[in-house]
């Protein structure tokens, strides 16, 4: 087991882009790690440095806070899944997941055993003579994390495993693979741009944008407490509304945005009260969303099916917030009210909101 | 595409009155689309059948004249097709036991093997390093080095045969093996590059992750998966090597030492005389077994070239 860390950790493409820039990270040992961003921001680029495919143009990479920087791939004692699952076409199941101990000389006999202990972990023992042409896409993403698995790598790390599977696969497969790192406990990296595997998944969330982390923080702490509104607009569906106030920014989830009644009566002390025009509904089983209009800018509420709501479609209704959902922005910095002064008085404690 | 494109409106606009008429309807319009699939069949396998012929001939016309006696093939007013006097096995013994051409045939073979080679071993590591290694300007490199591959023979035999000369090597074998590599290596390197870019190269980053160097990746996922680009590398050297004539004709002039290409050519032609029957038993001996191993092989050529003009 062990700890990844990473000091000012830039890498540079060309002389404009920036793929990754001064991030400093630090798992904690065991943890499932996971950076969030849209494609192309960078954080396939940093999983790809820690393994040691791409040399950092600056800064410093540690595993079990041992320097790594000049080791080569082979030397780092990790795993990595790729998006592709990269088995070995031209090999059997068994010596795609042998292919790693046949590195290590480890001898037949231990050998078949831990192909075996591995296969059977995932349940594929009865592919082992198969080609990879011949198996389904989640036969093969087993197939590639028993081949991370002989290896009893000190971290795995994991490049969007999930997104060549179809829909319904993925929710199973998401909780097959969380119980998995919690059985086994190693250190996970896990590079998504998929929200939803984040927030299920991981232990702590590294939202990166443009190869710089926004924030650091548990999936409650960046959907609660976003650190500056790339992050509130980015995670959540639909995304935090931002209210214009004057220099501020004020921010509320759809779902604590609620209809009043017409006679004012939920309203109280603690209630913010905005008026949405130009509503209109969209309705989605479970819940409905209300499009509409917050002083001149797009909002969207969030409620069950049967919420009492009396608004025609292009009409307007009274809606509401309560005060302790609210989240202050600053508009030009974008970063959050409350945390940003916190953080002139003593470093942010849960997140990494870049001290800008 | 055109029968369905032409029925559809007419059936959309036609009046239906039942639901009855719809079955009658489909069943006449599928029998109309029958004769349209066979029509299609027929001139297919015509334009098939025509071609196959005018590709055959020249073996065919090979074949039939190897047997054939002098007296025969020589007068005009015969009709050329058909045996007029009895077939004969004479000129295949002329070409076998009294000239060189078992010689030429195991030069060739020589030189063949140590050009094709050659061209594997320098031409793997060059494919490799320029689609994988040197950026996006490996792409420009390549074609560049393609480029050499069009500068035909009979300039460049010229300053070569000086390098050949420098080197001592007139009239040796070694020197067709010196040269034949500057044309099958810029070809066959532009060949390679075309396979190496549809090779997954996670599975080479992969093996590297997995314990193995960048060698040890290389030899064990990049290369297995490459096997059928390499192969057509061997075919294609091996090829361009057998029918190369013009650096042969420059540096070798002892019989012992000739290719077929030019070995049958010099000793069959004598003077104004044509051993016609030889000749062409010369060339069908060594086009037969080419022609089936590169049939054989087919499928793969085809997906070498176009994997390199698509890509590059």
């Amino acid at each position: 087991m062990a700890v990844v860390e990473t000091r000012k950790l830039s890498k540079r493409f060309s002389d404009e882009v920036m793929a990754v820039d001064a991030i400093d990270l630090r798992s904690t040992d065991g943890e499932f790690l996971v950076l969030l961003g849209p494609s192309g921001c960078g954080k396939t680029t940093l999983l790809r440095m820690i393994g040691g495919l791409e040399p950092p143009t600056s800064g410093e990479i540690l595993i079990g806070d041992r320097l790594v920087n000049h080791l080569p791939p082979r030397a780092r004692q990790i795993a990595m899944v790729f998006q592709s699952y990269a088995l070995y076409p031209h090999m059997t199941v068994y010596n795609n997941i042998a292919f790693p101990l046949k590195a290590q000389k480890v001898d037949k006999a231990a050998l078949k055993l831990k192909v075996d202990w591995a296969a059977l972990i995932l349940g594929i023992d009865g592919l082992l003579d198969r080609k990879p042409r011949q198996l389904s896409g989640g036969q093969r993403q087993r197939v590639a994390l028993a081949r991370a698995l002989v290896r009893e790598p000190n971290v795995f790390l994991l490049d969007e495993p999930l997104s060549n599977l179809d829909a319904q696969r993925r929710a199973s497969a998401r909780d097959e693979l969380q119980q998995f790192q919690r059985d086994i406990g190693t250190t996970t990296i896990y590079v998504t741009h998929d929200q939803i595997e984040a927030m299920g998944m991981g232990d702590r969330i590294v939202v990166i944008e443009q190869g710089r982390i926004r924030q650091i923080g548990t999936p409650r702490e960046i959907y609660e407490e976003p650190a500056d509104t790339y992050v509130a607009t980015f995670v959540g569906s639909p995304p935090m509304n931002l209210i214009p106030d004057g220099g501020d920014l004020v921010g509320f989830r759809p779902e604590s945005f609620f209809p009043l009644d017409d006679d004012g009566r939920s309203s109280g002390d603690d209630l913010v009260r905005f008026t949405l025009t130009d509503a209109r509904e969209e309705y989605l089983g479970s819940e409905k969303l209300v499009y509409g209009e917050v002083n001149g800018v797009k909002a969207v509420a969030r409620m069950a099916t049967n919420a009492p709501l009396s608004v025609r479609d292009g009409g307007s209704a009274p809606f509401g917030v309560h005060k302790q959902d609210l989240r202050i922005f600053d508009r030009e910095s974008g970063l959050r009210r409350q945390l940003a002064r916190a953080a002139q008085v003593e470093p942010a404690p849960v997140s990494g909101a870049p001290g800008r | 595409m055109a029968t369905s494109t032409d029925s559809a409106p007419r059936r959309i606009t036609a009046p239906v009155p039942s639901a009855a008429h719809a079955p009658i309807d489909e069943t006449e319009g599928s029998g109309k689309y029958r004769a349209r699939r066979i029509g299609g069949r027929v001139v297919l396998y015509a334009v098939a059948t025509f071609f196959s012929l005018f590709a055959a001939l020249p073996f065919a016309w090979m074949v039939l004249t190897v047997f054939k006696a002098d007296s025969d093939l020589y007068r005009a007013n015969n009709n050329p097709f058909i045996y007029n006097d009895p077939p004969t096995l004479a000129n295949l013994d002329l070409l076998w036991n009294e000239t060189n051409y078992r010689t030429f045939i195991l030069n060739t073979f020589i030189v063949a093997m140590l050009v094709v080679l050659i061209t594997v071993i320098i031409v793997v590591p060059a494919a490799y390093s320029l689609t994988r290694l040197a950026g996006r300007w490996g792409e420009s490199l390549g074609i560049l080095i393609f480029l050499v591959y069009l500068v035909p023979p009979t300039l460049l035999f010229i300053p070569l045969t000086g390098v050949v000369a420098d080197l001592g090597l007139q009239n040796s074998r070694w020197s067709m093996v010196l040269v034949y590599p500057t044309f099958t290596i810029p070809f066959c390197t532009w060949l390679l590059m075309g396979f190496f870019k549809s090779v997954p190269w996670d599975i080479e980053e992969q093996a590297m992750i997995d314990g193995y160097t960048r060698l040890g990746a290389i030899w064990r996922t990049v290369l297995p998966v490459s096997v059928p680009g390499i192969l057509t590398v061997v075919i294609f050297s091996f090829m361009l090597t057998m029918h190369e004539f013009v650096y042969a004709l420059a540096f070798v002039q002892s019989s012992g030492n000739k290719t077929v290409s030019v070995g049958v050519f010099t000793e069959l032609i004598r003077g104004d005389v044509y051993f016609w029957q030889a000749l062409m038993a010369a060339a069908a001996l060594v086009a037969f077994p080419v022609a089936l191993l590169y049939n054989y092989f087919l499928d793969r050529f085809i997906a070498g070239f176009t994997l390199g003009a698509v890509k590059g």
